[in-house]
């Protein structure tokens, strides 16, 4: 029990001091943007409240256990028996019952602030489509689709920049869950729900689907890479053009245009317009593959390609089966969509 | 002894009646929640008609049982084995008049449990209160077999009331289903 | 023997082979939940394969809620409510056998997966959605095959075994009390078994009617979960927590019941605050109807019903601290005997503390948008399940061992046992209260070595060791203590409720003559004839 009440004293400093180191951990208590500062404001407050009923009923329970110990020489007799106490009853009834109000205003209050079912007018909206396993983002306003890596602005104290996330499904039931910027919101097929970030710091960070959704649940991870002022809109016109085409990997494009890919991926341009798979138009603009379980490089994107279910067991995306060439020219291609 | 013994009956039947509740009132709001939201037709409106011929016989049957009863405690075994005879008689035509419903819908007006989430919602509720009225006329029929041999007398009347609490049951449980389909969803 | 022990319908052995087959359960959902812990011991480790993890996790729910807690907690009922009200038998003593014997059929049903879950479609073979099993990846579209249906089918069955007991149970205590055993003169056991058994008749069938909504889903091509033909997914979340909150309270009760016997005896003290021990039980029955999407505020609730749903399960904090200080209020003044039963009542008390408090933080809403789904809720729900429920069931144990067998457990095994899991159980569940804080997921195979977490993993990991032996030692006391134990006789505790005032173990008519009472505790009354309970009642 020490250890535990011990334990969740530690857990404000141990859980922000572990996401200091690079990426780190995707801590709760180190917020990086508004909601999640709401939240951690709230949390601090429960937590405070609970550690000190840990301790004191905890102490009066450890006191108790000791102070009544029965000792040598009274055992033949019984100790008076107390049946109950209508006015210490009462008080440990109206006791608890008003911590719970004021809790219950805090938690009423930070649900109200935090909650949007629709973006405010102004607002930037990215729609976030959850997919086994991986996941899809799309700004509706300037026409861009991207995967697995979400960018977004960064706020600061002279523009105010949040984000409106509209969450759906195409198939099962996933969470979009990014600890440092806010909590988690379901994606669910057939439903619309919405969550908003307004990063304060830019960086990236990290995190990863928090509803089971099947064999990779765990492979569904995600990274939000927030831009400082201006770059965002770099990004933005980087990723609208249609795709590069660099005649010296022509082969290797005819190639990909005649593999069943194109069924499922996207390569804007082209005449690979599958929507199951992630859009491929700008692949290696992004740092990671498979959904963030691999670094993005040639190596990887090679290897990836030969046999999908070596890097992550149990994914849709099916091995091509293409010759060592083939898979040379195809990758050669793939890593000319910057 | 035989107190605690019909005590513990009552409270077994009444437990019983409880989980049975719980199970058709999951059902009952689930055919609310999905009222109005199928995507295809047909639509209740359209193709449903109030049973009201069917209703009636359920809602007699509970009549005619307990009055079925009262012969029963009365030592009258003769009027409790006409008495109960007619109950299955007015159970099995409601069990009739659903199964004539049913073969309506899916003949003429296309709507299967696989059609909408109308045939889906409608087809479990009242499946699952048909299949209560089976069982109960089986139990019943037991009983009547047992009756027609001279073995159900005044002190077999209180295990004989418990099965009727039960044929009450369904029979309120059809009020309601019959408010819920053909009232408040059409 | 044997023959006997399947053709029987005595409450006595019903109970016994209740507890039985869920400590068996208990010891294969353990095998489960090592093997997990062993994967996650090191970041990207390839132990077992994704299909296998998931498959461990959804068995280890599924056999500790279903296989290991109800079980338990019918198979105590089963032994003592009879003997505690002074009646010879339950009830219905043959639906009674039918009860274990279907509820042991469900269990089998779902353990049969491993061998029969490949199905047409050679897709999967244990069930591998999760124990809540949410739509619509228990589609047929997403799970093929059997699995699912295996998990279906076994809890169906072995909820319709629980049903049963619970009806059963309900009857006994209603109709078949001794003379002068008014309700307000039962045992809170009794009490609490009572409550437990409506909760169990209430909230149980929205899970059966659920099952079979997916059953006609997937076989008849019904539309229940179907988003295509614009049914919810969220529906089945709302019919699953409906039972699967209140089911919490109906695992934790008789934890509640144990621990309210076995401290007030070894407090040499009356309970303190009898009836409001009744009144707030009744209280979480009744509230925990209310509060079942707090497991839901992620899926997009609106602001006034996430409002209400963080209100109503923090209202049940109330009646819930009522215990905690009953308990208290009953150990202050006592003389206390550090016996093992009282020991793990102890460990419970500050466990099921920490359990409650992580509790009242998953209620506040936008706090459990960062926890839920997080392992800072697994966390939570195994201090309730484990830290609390489990050790007042090692408790109950130790304690009406003696009654059963005619033979005392070893005391000092039993000391060894509690205080390594004591040590065992909060590594590996306090770490994982940190793990969620750094924002790991639950039910996640693997994870990247950049995220922090393998060092609160590992100490999870370790936590195991120091369990798994406590639970070797049990097992080797329980062994040990049945053909060598010391005797115990009818009274070892110098207790006060009526089944110590039989024979150990009891005759199979349980009771000689059938007693008459006249307060909560007879056997005090008999004791202690110049200040019996009935004159301050």
């Amino acid at each position: 029990m020490k250890q535990a009440a011990w334990l969740l004293l530690a857990l404000v400093p141990a859980a922000t001091a572990a996401a200091d180191a690079g990426l780190g951990s995707p801590a709760v208590f180190a917020p990086a943007s508004t909601p999640a500062y709401v939240i951690r404001d709230l949390a601090l407050l429960v937590i405070a409240v609970c550690a000190v009923i840990l301790f004191s009923v905890g102490g009066l329970l450890a006191w108790s256990v000791i102070r009544f110990r029965a000792r040598p020489g009274d055992a033949a007799r019984e100790p008076a028996q107390i049946y109950g106490s209508g006015p210490i009853e009462l008080a440990w009834t109206l006791v608890p019952a008003i911590i719970v109000v004021i809790l219950f205003l805090a938690t009423a209050r930070s649900i109200f602030d935090l909650q949007k079912e629709q973006a405010p007018a102004g607002w930037l909206q990215v729609d976030v489509v959850g997919h086994q396993w991986w996941w899809e983002f799309r700004y509706p306003g300037a026409g861009v689709t991207t995967a697995n890596e979400l960018h977004l602005p960064v706020s600061t104290a002279t523009q105010s920049q949040p984000v409106f996330l509209r969450l759906e499904s195409a198939d099962v039931i996933h969470s979009f869950w990014v600890p440092r910027l806010a909590g988690k919101q379901d994606a669910i097929p057939g439903k619309r729900n919405g969550l908003w970030v307004e990063a304060l710091e830019a960086g990236t960070y990290v995190g990863q689907c928090a509803e089971f959704c099947g064999t990779q649940h765990a492979g569904m991870r995600l990274r939000v890479i927030v831009h400082p002022p201006g770059e965002f809109e770099r990004w933005l016109d980087s990723q609208r053009g249609p795709a590069v085409t660099d005649p010296a990997v022509a082969d290797g494009r005819a190639l990909f245009e005649r593999t069943a890919c194109i069924n499922c991926h996207r390569v804007a341009g082209t005449v690979a317009n599958g929507t199951v798979g992630p859009d491929l138009t700008h692949l290696m603009s992004r740092s990671t593959l498979a959904s963030g379980v691999a670094r993005n490089d040639g190596e990887t994107l090679r290897r990836w390609l030969r046999d999908p279910n070596h890097l992550k067991p149990g994914v849709l995306m099916p091995a091509m089966q293409l010759g060592e060439r083939d898979l040379d020219r195809v990758v050669a291609y793939l890593m000319t969509l910057q | 002894m035989s107190g605690q013994a019909a005590a513990a009956r009552r409270a077994g039947m009444l437990a019983l009646l409880t989980t049975e509740a719980s199970f058709f009132a999951s059902f009952i709001v689930v055919y609310l929640f999905y009222v109005g939201k199928s995507a295809t037709g047909p639509q209740p409106a359209a193709v449903l008609s109030p049973p009201l011929v069917d209703t009636a016989c359920l809602l007699a049957s509970s009549v005619t049982i307990v009055q079925a009863m009262r012969a029963l405690r009365s030592g009258d075994r003769g009027t409790f084995n006409v008495l109960l005879i007619l109950t299955i008689l007015l159970g099995a035509a409601f069990l009739a008049g659903t199964a004539a419903e049913w073969r309506d819908l899916i003949v003429h007006h296309g709507l299967t449990i696989r059609t909408n989430l109308f045939g889906t919602t409608f087809y479990a509720l009242v499946g699952f209160h048909a299949l209560h009225v089976t069982v109960g006329l089986a139990l019943l029929s037991v009983v009547a077999l047992l009756g027609l041999c001279g073995h159900i007398g005044p002190a077999n009347a209180e295990p004989v009331e418990m099965l009727s609490w039960y044929w009450h049951f369904v029979d309120v449980v059809w009020v309601a289903v019959f408010t819920v389909v053909y009232g408040v969803g059409t | 023997m044997a023959r006997g022990w399947v053709t029987t319908v005595d409450h006595k052995r019903l109970g016994l082979l209740y507890v039985a087959s869920g400590i068996a359960f208990l010891l294969i959902g353990g095998i489960e939940a090592a093997v997990m812990r062993w994967q996650l011991s090191f970041a990207q480790s390839d132990a077992v394969s994704p299909e296998t993890f998931n498959r461990l996790f959804t068995m280890h729910g599924t056999t500790m809620v279903f296989l290991v807690g109800m079980p338990i907690l019918t198979g105590f009922a089963n032994y003592l409510v009879p003997l505690m009200i002074g009646a010879r038998d339950m009830a219905f003593p043959r639906l009674n056998a039918f009860g274990f014997w279907v509820f042991l059929f469900g269990g089998v049903l779902l353990y049969f997966s491993f061998l029969g879950g490949d199905g047409l479609y050679g897709a999967g073979t244990a069930p591998d959605v999760g124990w809540f099993a949410y739509a619509p990846l228990t589609g047929k579209a997403f799970s093929r095959g059997h699995s699912t249906d295996y998990w279906v089918l076994g809890i169906l069955v072995s909820g319709f075994g629980t049903l049963t007991t619970a009806g059963n149970l309900v009857a006994t205590i209603l109709a078949m009390r001794c003379p002068g055993m008014s309700l307000a003169k039962m045992p809170l056991f009794v009490w609490l078994m009572l409550i437990v058994s409506c909760m169990i008749l209430v909230v149980v069938p929205p899970l059966t009617a659920a099952q079979a909504m997916l059953l006609l889903d997937r076989y008849l091509g019904a539309h229940f979960f179907d988003v295509g033909h614009g049914g919810s997914v969220v529906l089945w979340q709302h019919l699953f927590w409906f039972f699967g909150h209140p089911e919490v309270y109906i695992l934790m009760l008789p934890g509640f019941a144990y621990a309210s016997e076995i401290i007030p005896v070894f407090s040499r003290k009356v309970i303190f605050g009898y009836p409001a021990m009744v009144g707030a039980t009744v209280a979480i029955g009744l509230v925990s109807l209310g509060v079942w999407a707090h497991h839901m505020f992620a899926v997009g609730l609106s602001q006034l019903q996430n409002v209400f749903f963080a209100g109503s399960t923090m209202a049940i904090a109330v009646p819930t601290g009522i215990k905690i200080f009953n308990w208290l209020g009953t150990i202050w003044g006592g003389r206390l005997q550090m016996r093992t039963p009282m020991l793990f009542c102890i460990g419970f008390l500050f466990q099921f503390l920490v359990a409650g408090l992580t509790g009242v933080m998953l209620a506040a809403a936008s706090f459990d948008w960062q926890l839920t789904d997080s392992y800072f809720v697994v966390a939570h729900f195994h201090y309730v399940l484990v830290g609390s429920l489990l050790f007042t069931i090692f408790g109950a144990i130790y304690y009406w061992f003696p009654k059963v067998t005619g033979r005392m457990l070893s005391e000092r095994l039993g000391r060894w046992q509690f205080w390594l899991l004591v040590l065992g159980f909060n590594l590996t569940f306090g770490a994982m209260h940190v793990s969620g804080l750094l924002g790991m997921p639950r039910r996640i195979y693997t994870y990247g070595a950049d995220r922090g977490w393998e060092t609160w993993n590992q100490i999870s990991s370790v936590g195991v060791i120091f369990q798994v032996a406590a639970v070797v030692i049990f097992v080797w006391n329980v062994v040990r203590s049945l053909r060598r134990g010391e005797v115990a006789g009818d009274d070892p505790w110098n207790a006060w409720t009526l089944e110590w005032s039989t024979s150990s173990p009891p005759p199979p008519y349980n009771f000689e003559r059938l007693p008459t009472v006249r307060s909560r505790r007879p056997l005090w009354d008999l004791k202690h004839p110049e200040d019996p309970d009935w004159r301050f009642e």
